[in-house]
């Protein structure tokens, strides 16, 4: 057996490449799975790595995300400048922890099932089709990240919110603004905060008035006016934070990265052309094997317990380096080979248990469809710069690419 | 084969329903998993076993027969 190490790492950390895992996941695997980790914050906090203990802690019933009123949890970034998905200030009316997070979670969870996504699906197939129209009308090269990737999942949020078409890009700002860490200042995500809240006030009044059918609509006809038990309007308002904090940018991010990975082995995209009924599983494979997906999940332990002969006291921060698990050999057999037919493929891209991504459906019904408009329309994509020379996205939470240039035939488009 | 699901554990990723429609469901009022067929054909063994597999709850039980 190795020899356990004390090692410190500072996060994030970064590949040669942003397609390229960081060279310290294996080390730190198979040296050291319970390592110390400094956040951009400059706290610290126990980093796991390995598969096994990621999805333990993460499925843990007992620990949820560090929230502001917990002694010593470890902060994201200095001075709030996170935005609301890495302070998960008080701000944010969804309760996260015990039974309140589980009324939550299954009232808005059945509208997130497997089978309303698949009824989504002709929608989005149609949505994905015109923005990519609207590529190609353009021309070559284009960036894919913000012809297809940034638009359709902000429309498709928009859409399940009830939001007219008209607000997306509006939506698409605010989003960005909760998200980033660096980009914004603190001044500018408490403005995008505040317009957003403003936005929603009336929005929720609205849905009261008349609701539809999209969820909002159904949690007012579900659970009735507030006196009556029902949301109330600040829950509904968070509802639709939620959903962007979540769904926007990480999707948006995926389908940009899933492309190209895809492209940058063209043989990956080669195979898919030819074999479109391989979607499925190359779509979780690409989530598998995507190592720029932010530095991973927080959990704030309220109990001791001991990880790997560690013994980590209540109140210690604990960051879930899910990526890092994703390629652990002890798990996934060849876990360094993007193998688009692997299956079963429990990844850790959504996380696991009670927390696991409520919206995972609908990443999954948005990247398939990405991918599939995109080997039907574009059969010829490929990437207009060498895969070496993307760039990183700098201070998100989320991990992505910057742009990602692609060109095609256009005799063949 | 013979498939249990904890509905306790179950976060209603969904996952189950997508692999194997005519084994699972969700739960029209929570999302929550259903068990349409507990003891399926061979040809759906498969499918059953990758959506246990990828559970992320860990909510399936498969029991094969020994």
């Amino acid at each position: 057996m190795t020899p356990r190490q004390e090692q410190t790492v500072r996060l994030p950390l970064t590949g040669d490449s942003p397609l390229e895992a960081p060279a310290a996941w294996e080390t730190l695997r198979s040296g050291c799975p319970v390592a110390t980790a400094e956040l951009p914050s400059g706290d610290t906090a126990a980093y796991l790595t390995r598969y096994a203990d990621v999805k333990n802690v993460l499925a843990d019933p007992r620990f949820a995300r560090p929230a502001a009123t917990d002694p010593g949890a470890a902060r994201v970034a200095p001075d709030g400048a996170g935005g609301p998905a890495a302070d998960a200030d008080g701000s944010v009316a969804i309760p996260d922890r015990g039974e309140g997070h589980q009324r939550w979670r299954r009232r808005v969870g059945k509208y997130f099932t497997a089978k309303r996504m698949t009824a989504l699906r002709p929608g989005m197939t149609a949505m994905a089709e015109s923005l990519v129209d609207a590529m190609v009308e353009r021309g070559g090269p284009a960036d894919l990240k913000a012809s297809l990737g940034f638009p359709l999942p902000v429309f498709v949020i928009c859409e399940i919110l009830g939001v007219p078409a008209e607000h997306r890009e509006r939506f698409s700002h605010w989003s960005d603004a909760f998200l980033n860490v660096t980009r914004f200042t603190a001044e500018q995500t408490r403005t995008a905060q505040a317009e957003f809240t403003r936005y929603m006030e009336a929005h929720v009044a609205a849905v009261r008035a008349d609701p539809g059918d999209d969820l909002l609509g159904m949690l007012v006809r579900d659970g009735g006016a507030e006196e009556d038990g029902g949301p109330s309007d600040e829950e509904l308002a968070a509802t639709g934070m939620g959903l962007l904090v979540a769904g926007h940018e990480t999707t948006a991010n995926m389908i940009g990265k899933m492309t190209a990975l895809l492209l940058a082995d063209r043989s990956r995209w080669e195979r898919l052309v030819a074999d479109p009924a391989l979607v499925r599983t190359a779509v979780d494979e690409a989530l598998r094997f995507d190592a720029n997906s932010g530095f991973g999940i927080r959990r704030y332990l309220t109990e001791d317990i001991e990880i790997d002969g560690r013994p980590l006291p209540s109140g210690t921060t604990v960051v879930c380096a899910m990526p890092a698990a994703n390629r652990d050999e002890r798990m996934f057999p060849d876990a360094a080979s993007m193998d688009l037919t692997r299956s079963p493929n429990p990844h850790l891209a959504f996380g696991a248990g009670p927390h696991a991504c409520l919206g995972q459906a609908l990443a999954r019904t948005e990247l398939q469809v990405a991918l599939e408009v995109l080997l039907r329309r574009l059969p010829t994509l490929r990437l207009a710069v060498p895969a070496g020379e993307l760039h990183r996205l700098e201070g998100l939470l989320v991990g992505g690419l910057r742009e990602v240039p692609v060109v095609w035939e256009e005799s063949a488009a | 084969m013979n498939i249990g699901v904890d509905t306790t554990r179950c976060c209603g990723a969904g996952q189950c329903v997508l692999i194997a429609p005519d084994v699972f469901d969700q739960r029209e009022e929570d999302g929550i998993v259903e068990l349409l067929d507990a003891t399926p054909g061979e040809a759906l063994h498969p499918a059953v076993r990758e959506a246990a597999a990828v559970c992320p709850g860990a909510a399936i039980t498969v029991r094969e027969p020994s």
